[in-house]
């Protein structure tokens, strides 16, 4: 009698136990396709229009959606999984469905002229500390930026070297090479940047700035005259417009091996000035020269000046800076405005 | 614009960060959706974008404004927003008494239209018409396809490959198994495709894998495929174009047997064999004196042999 009751029991739990398996089981024609990284499963399975209609909508899709999200968990519960923090987590694999993307994968920036030059000489990034001491402050400021240690602009004391002009402003001069750095830096970057997506930076003069001068202006239209397909010789000038000079060749040399007689004038020639005593260099035209160019240059600054006064004071004619301490040489050109020169000496 | 903005240098730390956000990357984010509607639109169709919206948080924006444009004509607005919110999906609800009830579901690439695909809603149940306990946000839910249609019929292709786009979530390495309660299961049948929202209770079973059991929460659509505008073959390939920098390098000379053990190839020169170290037995040494004795007992067995 025990028996029996034992056999039955073992009988009844081998059944719940094959129920148990079944429920888990799902049996489908063709094999489901998965994608475990994107939880993705696709059935190919034929959907029978009878079953459909046959029973309730909702019921039908209801059992289908249950069969293969079964399918889909037995899938995922077959992946390798881990402890973390209390919570038992599946890893995924990559996802294999290939989907576009969002923009185009980025092109790899081509090297500035620094790095390039880094790279040949084999010169590595050399890591900085982020915070300096500073001497004058007694505190740790930061490399660069506002605030820094060290910093060249905020001095209130300047010593003038011995070798500068003694009614030179030094302040304004450092303001000024500072100005020239950033500029220099900034161009720098964008033709790193012009070199980068291959845009070809024009020359000076002919990319429109302010101030062009007549010079850029004339250069800029022959340029633009020329880059026709048949390099300018079919276009026509304006009718007062002169032909650019300077557009020949800019030295011409003679042949090799031609003329021997005027090659013969020509190194005889030379001779004869090499052994003269006469000085090459005219001094004193040189020296006029130097003049006109100061002369001119004076009367440019004051104009300027006056230009930027103008607009504060009325029409007062600004004298010019003292530029006095220049020598100037033998005769006084007339300049504006009863400037006292000192007698040079000569040169 | 990504000109300018190498360009134009970043003057703060945040807007570096905003840059760097926007611009392409080897591996990309989540791509997020923009919903918004037409010129006219039913309350079906506001309640079907605002349950889509709920799906799709946190990653989507849902415009309140109606948007006078017709996708299909003219997608310059299109274009325009996702370039100004940085969104490469859409969905964009219209009614009208042509279509009434219209969603058109739509992707971009590179701020450009690749797909778009208008979808009729003709049977709708919103999320707060069913009362059942509705999983957290922001879950990644499980796709499920079924049908023959979405592997045979190009269209159907499209929209599965749009469908897992919008749908799917953040790619993760890892799942919290017991986080797995969300499951979003498509139908494609006799041209119309339903949408149902489940979601799935882990029973237990006898072995390790559970047993499912589903209960509808969330909404629950049936659609007709209406009007498609799909991209070129050659522009989705161009989509498809991953960095080569992404492609896993395979190392050489490794090899795997039947039972797992890992075998390498090591490449030697060729050895001098005269030069070999081997072991040395101090014991077989040959001796000077031992030589000699040996000759000499070597003969006289010899001689006595002969004799013998």
């Amino acid at each position: 009698m025990a028996a029996h009751s034992v056999e039955a029991l073992l009988a009844k739990a081998e059944q719940e136990e094959a129920e148990k398996l079944r429920s888990i089981a799902v049996h489908k024609e063709l094999d489901l396709e998965f994608d475990v990284g994107n939880l993705l499963a696709c059935d190919k399975n034929r959907i029978e229009s009878r079953d459909f209609r046959e029973q309730k909508k909702e019921d039908f899709l209801r059992s289908l959606a249950r069969d293969n999200t079964q399918l889909l968990i037995n899938e995922i519960w077959k992946l390798p999984t881990e402890r973390v923090e209390e919570a038992i987590v599946a890893k995924l694999p990559e996802p294999t469905t290939p989907l576009p993307r969002e923009k185009p994968p980025p092109k790899p920036k081509p090297p500035t002229k620094w790095e390039q030059f880094a790279k040949l000489k084999g010169i590595q990034k050399k890591k900085k500390t982020n915070l300096v001491w500073d001497e004058n402050a007694k505190e740790w400021r930061r490399r660069w930026g506002y605030k820094r240690a060290n910093d060249d602009t905020k001095e209130w004391l300047i010593e003038v070297p011995e070798t500068a002009d003694p009614n030179e402003d030094q302040f304004a001069k450092r303001v000024k090479a500072k100005k020239e750095r950033v500029a220099k830096n900034e161009l720098n970057r964008l033709k790193n940047i012009a070199r980068a997506q291959k845009v070809k930076v024009p020359g000076v003069g002919l990319t429109p700035t302010a101030q062009q001068s007549k010079d850029e202006l004339v250069r800029a239209v022959s340029v633009a005259k020329t880059s026709t397909a048949s390099v300018g010789r079919f276009q026509d000038r304006l009718p007062k417009e002169k032909a650019p000079k300077n557009t020949g060749k800019k030295r011409k040399f003679e042949p090799l091996i031609g003329d021997f007689s005027n090659e013969k004038q020509k190194q005889l020639e030379l001779l004869k000035v090499m052994d003269s005593k006469k000085p090459k260099l005219d001094i004193t035209k040189a020296v006029n020269k130097q003049m006109r160019e100061e002369d001119r240059e004076e009367a440019s600054a004051k104009y300027k000046k006056g230009a930027g006064k103008k607009g504060r004071k009325g029409n007062m004619s600004g004298k010019g800076k003292g530029k006095g301490g220049k020598g100037k040489g033998g005769k006084a050109a007339g300049g504006g405005g009863g400037k006292k020169r000192s007698k040079p000496g000569k040169r | 614009m990504t000109q300018l903005d190498s360009v134009i240098k970043p003057k703060t730390k945040r807007s570096k960060r905003f840059l760097e956000s926007r611009a392409p990357k080897l591996t990309e984010d989540v791509k997020s959706a923009m919903i918004m509607k037409g010129g006219n639109t039913s309350l079906t169709i506001t309640q079907a974008l605002k349950d889509l919206y709920s799906l799709r948080k946190p990653n989507a924006v849902l415009y309140k404004k109606k948007n006078i444009t017709r996708p299909f004509e003219d997608s310059t607005s299109l274009e325009f927003f996702s370039k100004k919110t940085d969104c490469s999906l859409f969905l964009f609800g219209s009614h009208n008494k042509k279509r009434p009830n219209n969603l058109i579901f739509g992707r971009l690439f590179d701020f450009h239209v690749l797909d778009m695909i208008e979808l009729g809603i003709e049977k709708y149940v919103s999320l707060s018409e069913i009362k059942a306990s509705k999983c957290p946000e922001g879950t990644k839910p499980m796709l499920v396809f079924a049908g023959e249609a979405f592997d045979t019929d190009n269209e159907h292709k499209r929209l599965k490959s749009l469908l897992i786009d919008f749908f799917r979530g953040p790619t993760v390495s890892a799942v919290r198994l017991a986080g797995l309660e969300h499951v979003l299961h498509f139908t494609a049948l006799d041209g119309k495709i339903f949408m149902r929202s489940y979601r799935c209770l882990l029973k237990k079973s006898g072995c390790r894998t559970p047993r499912i059991e589903l209960e509808e929460i969330g909404p629950s659509f049936d659609f007709v495929l209406r009007r498609t505008h799909l991209a070129s073959d050659d522009l989705y390939k161009l989509a498809h174009k991953q960095p080569k920098a992404l492609k896993v390098k395979k190392k050489k000379n490794i090899s795997h047997d039947a039972f797992g053990t890992k075998f390498g190839r090591v490449h030697m020169q060729k050895q001098d064999l005269s030069k070999l170290h081997t072991r040395k037995m101090k014991g077989l040494r040959k001796r000077k004196g031992e030589v000699v004795t040996g000759e000499q007992g070597g003969q006289a067995p010899k001689v006595a042999k002969v004799e013998s």
